[in-house]
């Protein structure tokens, strides 16, 4: 015990001097209402030339996916190391150096069901921020019931045909590639003919059409798939398929338990988030008693749930999976981060009512909130989860 | 949990369904009991009244995680001992002071021959700061005078923590129950659970029943008092898991409308947000007595963290219980409403929710 203190304590004051040195002033910023997130891929543009330099040094360490192999571009960190990294950025209020739909969701499935040539292909340009992937699960018909997706995938020997439309498809228009579900066996049951597929945006056939979101911005689109010819392997007789074909369904739902997962964190005390407390007194607004008593209620529920979000953390890495709880985690912490939000509005008065007002995107920011409990499964869903797996309640 | 920590909960649960059902509470209540000594006696033996006691004196000296996890497997089953009182609060409380005399009380509270009970509360609601009983300095003693209101155990216990007002602060007396001056009043309470109001006219009190030193009970008390929150908030979170395993078993068993209740979302969704509420709070919890294990300094906000949500969660999870059961639910017959009283005195007992919350706002600056 004693030893393992000791290396992590050595292991955190290595990070601390490497962020000292290497993380630019500009990118000390973290907890800023303006959005910067680095999403890289083949057109991004850096906003700066410090995200840049910010972005290629984390690359270099294999910082931008601390968890995943070295091989993979990662730098091999445990659970225990991860968490000192997240504190350590924290301290600092380092920005995240890159952020995409590859590190949180692709990446973790083809870690558990890619071919050692898939990995190879696809998790470097991930962790090296060169492509952007977005999400092709939910389509008109299918959202809730997600195993009813209906995109048309049809074996034409060397490649597959797919036709149909996604929507919600978030960044659609602005990634290179898509993970997308297709139906390849129309007859099976509907969880036993679905394939994981991975199709380039530039596939002739494909296009997007962005839809606005009542925040006022359009971060997902529609996205067309008319006739595309998706190559069963490339020039290396790599796959495009993630996992079996018509087993796509297991990819699918592992992604998203780590989706899940992923989203539950916004809302939970954790990652640096700053103590509620402080977002609201923030230019010494005064709470009245009854918003104090709500903020006081809210802090408690973020600092138990950020606990929890550790806890199943430490389990999944002891071995035992996280599984069907990720319903949980994701359940309560897009519910807490949604009351958090209308806390912030409500301290903030008039104030937070004109766009780029005083409090810059916090109304934004409010409004996009609405969709945490409805992105990667509903609340209900969540719910139906956890009482089905969990608590084993009759269907 | 580790591994050991499995395995303690796996042999707690395995003594208490055998020896202390929540029938067991029921036959004492129906015989106008609060107390089975004999079965404190069977806990003192595998070790559980000494947890907290250093092995030099008697004890197993497994720490505030494992004290947790017992009082979350008794909490299961509404289990009445003076656990917390003697082998939490008061342990903690002497251990803070290491003259011989308290070493002696720490062996005989391991060894299940004396229990002990805390007299703080002067009114309806817990506030130590406000302590407005007196102990008036007399030649080279004490005399004390007041009341002190909901000593849980107090009616039983053979020895007392009664904290005092004294010239420039307050003070923690370690007294005999039955010195001069002391009347128990028992009470009948809704958890058919021992405590007292307990009157002290002018009751004389050494200097050697000054548990610590004079004006400074904080020192000895704030320890035990948190010791004591974590141990309650995870006996909460037992009453609630208790609670919430009798109520999802109903609904696998109830039929109307021709299907299992538990068939009907309604119901389903409100047991899976119940049981979402119990996980996170079971999180606070352990970590509270983590925290107490390793960084006892600065374990307040983990320790009132725990208090207030396991007081949140076994609330809902007592009234989600009585509802979901239906008419049954509302019977004595049935245990439900065991579970609904107890969960009732844990939620005021060292503190209720307000009182916890009002600490954390302090420490995040609310
Ligand atoms: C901002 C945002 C970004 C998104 N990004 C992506 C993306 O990148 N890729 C992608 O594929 N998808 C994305 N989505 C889509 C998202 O996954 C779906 O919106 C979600 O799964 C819900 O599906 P739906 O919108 O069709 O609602 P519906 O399924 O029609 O649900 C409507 C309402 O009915 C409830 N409901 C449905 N079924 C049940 C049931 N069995 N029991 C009880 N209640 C039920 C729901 O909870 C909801 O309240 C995004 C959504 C949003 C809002
Ligand atoms: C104090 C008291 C006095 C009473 N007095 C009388 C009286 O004078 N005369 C008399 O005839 N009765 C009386 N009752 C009985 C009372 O009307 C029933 O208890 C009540 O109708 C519920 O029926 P139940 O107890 O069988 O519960 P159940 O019907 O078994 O219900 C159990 C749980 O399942 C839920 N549930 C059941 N069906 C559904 C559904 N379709 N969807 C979602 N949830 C569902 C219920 O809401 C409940 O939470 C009394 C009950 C009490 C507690």
């Amino acid at each position: 015990m004693a030893q393992m203190a000791q290396d992590q304590s050595a292991f955190r004051m290595e990070l601390r001097s490497w962020l000292e040195a290497n993380c630019p002033a500009e990118m000390r910023d973290g907890n800023s209402s303006r959005d910067h997130t680095c999403w890289g891929g083949r057109n991004w543009v850096f906003e700066s030339e410090a995200q840049e330099t910010w972005l290629n040094r984390c690359i270099e360490k294999g910082f931008t996916v601390p968890t995943w192999p070295k091989a993979y571009g990662g730098a091999g960190m445990n659970r225990a190391e991860e968490k000192i990294w997240h504190e350590e950025l924290a301290r600092i209020e380092a920005r995240r150096p890159l952020d995409s739909f590859g590190i949180w969701m692709l990446g973790p499935a083809l870690l558990h069901f890619g071919t050692e040539e898939q990995k190879k292909k696809y998790l470097l340009p991930i962790a090296r921020g060169e492509i952007r992937w977005c999400q092709g699960y939910s389509e008109p018909g299918a959202g809730s019931d997600l195993a009813s997706v209906q995109t048309k995938c049809e074996d034409k020997g060397d490649h597959w045909l797919v036709n149909g439309q996604k929507i919600w498809t978030s960044y659609a228009d602005k990634a290179d590639a898509i993970f997308a579900l297709v139906r390849s066996d129309r007859e099976a049951k509907k969880h036993l003919g679905i394939t994981f597929l991975l199709i380039d945006m530039e596939t002739p056939g494909v296009s997007t059409r962005p839809i606005k979101l009542i925040s006022g911005m359009s971060p997902f689109c529609e996205t067309f798939f008319d006739n595309v010819e998706v190559p069963k392997e490339d020039e290396d007789g790599i796959s495009s398929v993630v996992g079996t074909i018509n087993r796509g369904w297991d990819v699918a739902k592992y992604l998203l338990t780590h989706e899940r997962s992923m989203i539950s964190a916004i809302g939970s005390g954790t990652g640096g988030m700053r103590p509620l407390a402080q977002v609201l007194t923030d230019d010494g607004a005064e709470l009245d008693p009854i918003l104090r008593a709500a903020a006081i209620k809210a802090e408690i529920d973020s600092l138990a749930t950020g606990l929890t979000l550790e806890r199943y953390k430490d389990m999944a890495e002891a071995g035992q999976g996280v599984g069907d709880a990720s319903a949980m985690l994701k359940y309560v912490g897009t519910e807490l981060n949604k009351d958090r939000h209308e806390l912030m509005m409500a301290a903030s008065g008039s104030d937070a009512l004109e766009w780029d007002g005083p409090y810059g995107s916090r109304p934004a920011d409010w409004l996009r909130t609405k969709a945490n409990s409805i992105e990667g499964g509903t609340s209900e869903v969540m719910l139906s989860i956890v009482s089905r797996r969990v608590l084993g309640l009759p269907g | 949990m580790t591994e050991e920590e499995t395995m303690l909960a796996d042999s707690a649960r395995g003594f208490l369904d055998e020896n202390a059902p929540v029938k067991q509470l029921r036959d004492l209540r129906d015989a106008g009991k609060t107390f089975d000594r004999a079965l404190w006696q069977e806990m003192a033996k595998m070790g559980w009244a000494g947890i907290l006691v250093p092995e030099d004196h008697g004890g197993s000296d497994m720490g505030h995680a494992a004290a947790g996890i017992l009082a979350r497997e008794m909490g299961k089953t509404l289990v009445a001992s003076p656990f917390l009182s003697s082998a939490v609060i008061a342990a903690t409380a002497l251990r803070q002071v290491s003259d011989s005399r308290a070493q002696e009380a720490l062996s005989a509270i391991a060894s299940g021959e004396v229990t002990y009970a805390l007299a703080v509360d002067e009114g309806p609601k817990f506030s130590p700061e406000k302590t407005e009983m007196s102990a008036t300095r007399d030649g080279n003693s004490f005399r004390l005078n007041g009341e002190k209101t909901f000593v849980v155990d107090g009616a039983l216990a053979d020895r007392l923590l009664v904290l005092a007002k004294t010239d420039a602060g307050l003070t923690l007396f370690d007294l005999p129950a039955g010195r001069n001056g002391i009347t128990r009043n028992h009470k009948g309470m809704i958890d058919s659970r021992d405590a007292a109001r307990i009157t002290f006219d002018n009751v004389e009190a050494t200097g050697e029943d000054v548990l610590g030193n004079v004006d400074q009970a904080m020192k000895v008390l704030q320890p035990a008092l948190e010791a004591g929150q974590a141990a309650l908030a995870a006996e909460m979170s037992g009453v609630a898991a208790g609670a919430f395993g009798m109520t999802v078993g109903y609904l696998k068993e109830r039929k109307q409308f021709g299907v299992l209740i538990g068939q009907f979302q309604a119901l389903q969704h409100r047991a899976a947000d119940l049981w979402c509420h119990t996980e996170v709070t079971a999180s606070a919890v352990a970590h509270a007595g983590r925290m107490l294990d390793e960084d006892p300094e600065n374990a307040s906000l983990a320790v009132s963290l725990a208090k207030a949500r396991a007081t949140d969660t076994a609330k809902r999870a007592v009234i989600e219980g009585v509802q979901m059961h239906g008419g049954i639910g509302m019977t004595d017959d049935f245990d439900m409403g065991f579970y609904m009283k107890r969960a009732r005195v844990a939620a005021e007992w060292l503190g209720d929710y307000g009182y916890h919350a009002e600490k954390i706002a302090k420490i995040r600056g609310l």
